[in-house]
């Protein structure tokens, strides 16, 4: 009897915590890119310390997990390191999602390399070449005798769309690419093996004191095989677009944002965001990106 | 009379209960069964069962052409899943009969639970030590520039199945009568030789059921393999190069894929390849069993 009724009042006691206990605050949630998970986790990470009763959750995932995220509501802010494509805008309308555009930050994609690999300076049609599987071996490039060693993103990652557009002029990787699960898996598995290249967004290469991390070694890239290459760490050089492979980091909401979401996005693309933007590494949006974030807002 | 009447009613509740027990584990089977079938059927609308099951190349998002070759991949997932059992069947059957022959009772106190303990290692951590302690070992051993290859994933599975082998080939080697020990003593063999010849054969069942579990546990892993073997597309030419397992590719492609299109079906098809692998080998080992056991008798 005595222990039917203790176990009577426990029930009781939990059912009633979870009813009478407050409603949770709703949370901004924010998902996709894995070039931007960092960076967005710092800038909300300051946000919510400066803005009293703000709440935002960021997750990874890749710019395609983001994407299908806001098409399917279970995210406020699709972060993406890459366009959305035409087959996945059309799925958006046909959901009644209408996807609408915030340019927070600009990346200048790094190709790097093991330290102890003599290669300097590549053209972008060459990295194409080599990611497409063409090339096999370093001595090609005026290296030493030792096998490619491809490091790449999954089919989920906004960046391996955009290096298979821009660089590989849309065809196949090659097979023997490894897939890595993020920027920081590539980083460090590049560390460790002397043949390997790999593509990250610049934000990855710097470590805890804003130095390029030791035993990296970034490839410098021209447009045309005897160019002046540029590294993707020079921010006159993206800007210009000199450094031919830098891309706008998106950040995507479902129609005219919310006034929290506003709010955050409008920080963001402010001052105080793009500064620590800048401190993470990344490049500030230009003139008409604000422009074109600030019509977005309204 | 109504103490009688409740008793039965007791009964008859008690047994309502167990039966139901019973027949939901039935149901949850053939349900997770009959979703996968229902979801993969779609997929061969469009896909060809050869060029699914025979084809190499795996790639649904290519710009080029989309391809749906699964060969590759369960080529990978038989590589890594035998490598693992390679390693772990001798070392588990092993550990098992030192456990139940050889040990002092105080060694086996020791060594019985901290097995059970690595059984509880999430297989995160798994990998994570695969990628910090097991990979840069691979390549210096195997003079390969990094180690996410099968070799990796062989040895972590391999870590992954040996508790499931040796606790279960433990409990059927110390499950033989020990009439069997006595026996084979008395007529005067040695004790490695009433172990090899009397014991092993006689708990053979228990030890056939260990493997195939650990084998299960191989087949299905997806973390620990999708960390550290590379995921790379190619057919794998031998241990040392990156594969690509079918589970690790279902986790990758399932978080972007848009629901209902033909790659959605497909991955629920390499559902059903694997389900169905898993129920292969666990019917062979039945078979192995009721035929050793038709022997026995």
């Amino acid at each position: 009897m005595k222990k039917i009724i203790i176990i009577a009042i426990a029930t009781l006691a939990l059912l009633g915590s979870l009813l009478l206990a407050a409603p949770a605050k709703k949370m901004i949630q924010v998902k996709g890119s894995d070039t931007m998970v960092n960076l967005v986790q710092i800038l909300t990470e300051e946000y919510m310390g400066k803005t009293p009763g703000a709440a935002i959750a960021v997750l990874g995932g890749g710019s395609g997990t983001g994407i299908t995220g806001l098409i399917n509501q279970t995210c406020d802010i699709a972060n993406s390191s890459r366009e959305w494509k035409p087959k996945e805008i059309d799925q958006a309308w046909e959901k009644g999602i209408k996807p609408r555009f915030f340019i927070t930050a600009v990346d200048g994609l790094s190709i790097v390399i093991n330290e102890k690999n003599p290669i300097e300076q590549l053209t972008v049609a060459q990295v194409g070449a080599l990611y497409r599987g063409e090339v096999k071996n370093w001595k090609a490039f005026g290296g030493s005798v030792k096998a490619v060693s491809l490091y790449g993103r999954q089919s989920n990652s906004g960046t391996y769309v955009f290096m298979q557009e821009f660089v590989l002029g849309n065809k196949n990787y090659s097979a023997d690419m490894k897939e890595m699960n993020g920027n920081a898996q590539i980083i460090e598995s590049i560390l460790q093996d002397e043949g390997a290249v790999g593509y990250v967004g610049v934000g990855y290469l710097y470590d805890q004191t804003g130095n390029i991390r030791k035993g990296l070694k970034i490839i410098k890239i021209s447009k045309e095989p005897n160019g002046t290459g540029y590294l993707p760490t020079d921010k006159a050089a993206v800007d210009s677009g000199n450094y031919p492979i830098s891309r706008p980091l998106y950040m995507a909401t479902n129609g005219k944002p919310k006034a929290d979401v506003a709010q955050f996005l409008a920080w963001i693309c402010g001052p105080e965001g793009q500064a620590i933007v800048e401190r993470e590494g990344f490049f500030t949006i230009g003139a008409d990106h604000k422009a074109q974030n600030d019509k977005n807002l309204k | 009379m109504k103490k009688r009447k409740w008793a039965n009613l007791k009964e008859s509740a008690i047994r309502a209960f167990f039966l139901t027990c019973g027949i939901l584990a039935v149901l949850v089977l053939v349900g997770i069964f009959a979703t996968l079938l229902a979801t993969a059927v779609p997929a061969f609308k469009e896909i060809r069962l050869s060029e699914f099951l025979l084809k190499k190349n795996w790639d649904p998002t290519s710009p080029e052409k989309a391809e749906y070759g699964l060969l590759s991949m369960i080529v990978s997932t038989l590589m890594v899943t035998g490598g693992a059992l390679l390693l772990a069947v001798p070392i588990g059957i092993g550990v098992a009969a030192y456990l139940s022959d050889v040990a002092h009772w105080r060694v086996r106190e020791i060594v019985k639970p901290v097995v059970e303990i690595l059984a509880g290692i999430p297989s995160v951590v798994v990998g994570f030590l695969g990628i910090v302690l097991f990979g840069p070992a691979i390549a210096k051993i195997f003079h390969t520039g990094n180690g996410l290859n099968a070799v990796n994933g062989s040895v972590l599975l391999a870590i992954m199945a040996l508790p499931t082998i040796i606790s279960i080939s433990e409990d059927s080697l110390n499950a033989v009568p020990s009439a069997y020990n006595e026996a084979s003593l008395a007529l005067g063999a040695s004790r490695w030789q009433t172990l090899f010849r009397v014991k092993v054969p006689a708990a053979l069942s228990g030890i056939i059921a260990a493997c195939m579990l650990g084998m299960g546990r191989a087949i299905g892993e997806t973390m620990t393999v999708l960390m550290v073997t590379g995921n790379a597309r190619a057919f794998p030419h031998g241990f040392l190069s990156s594969v690509r397992t079918m589970t690790a590719n279902i986790a990758i492609e399932l978080g972007e894929v848009p629901y209902y299109t033909t790659h959605y079906y497909a991955l629920f098809a390499i559902g059903l390849v694997l389900f169905v692998m898993t129920f292969i080998v666990n019917l062979a080992a039945d078979v192995i069993l009721h035929k050793y056991q038709e022997r026995e008798q």
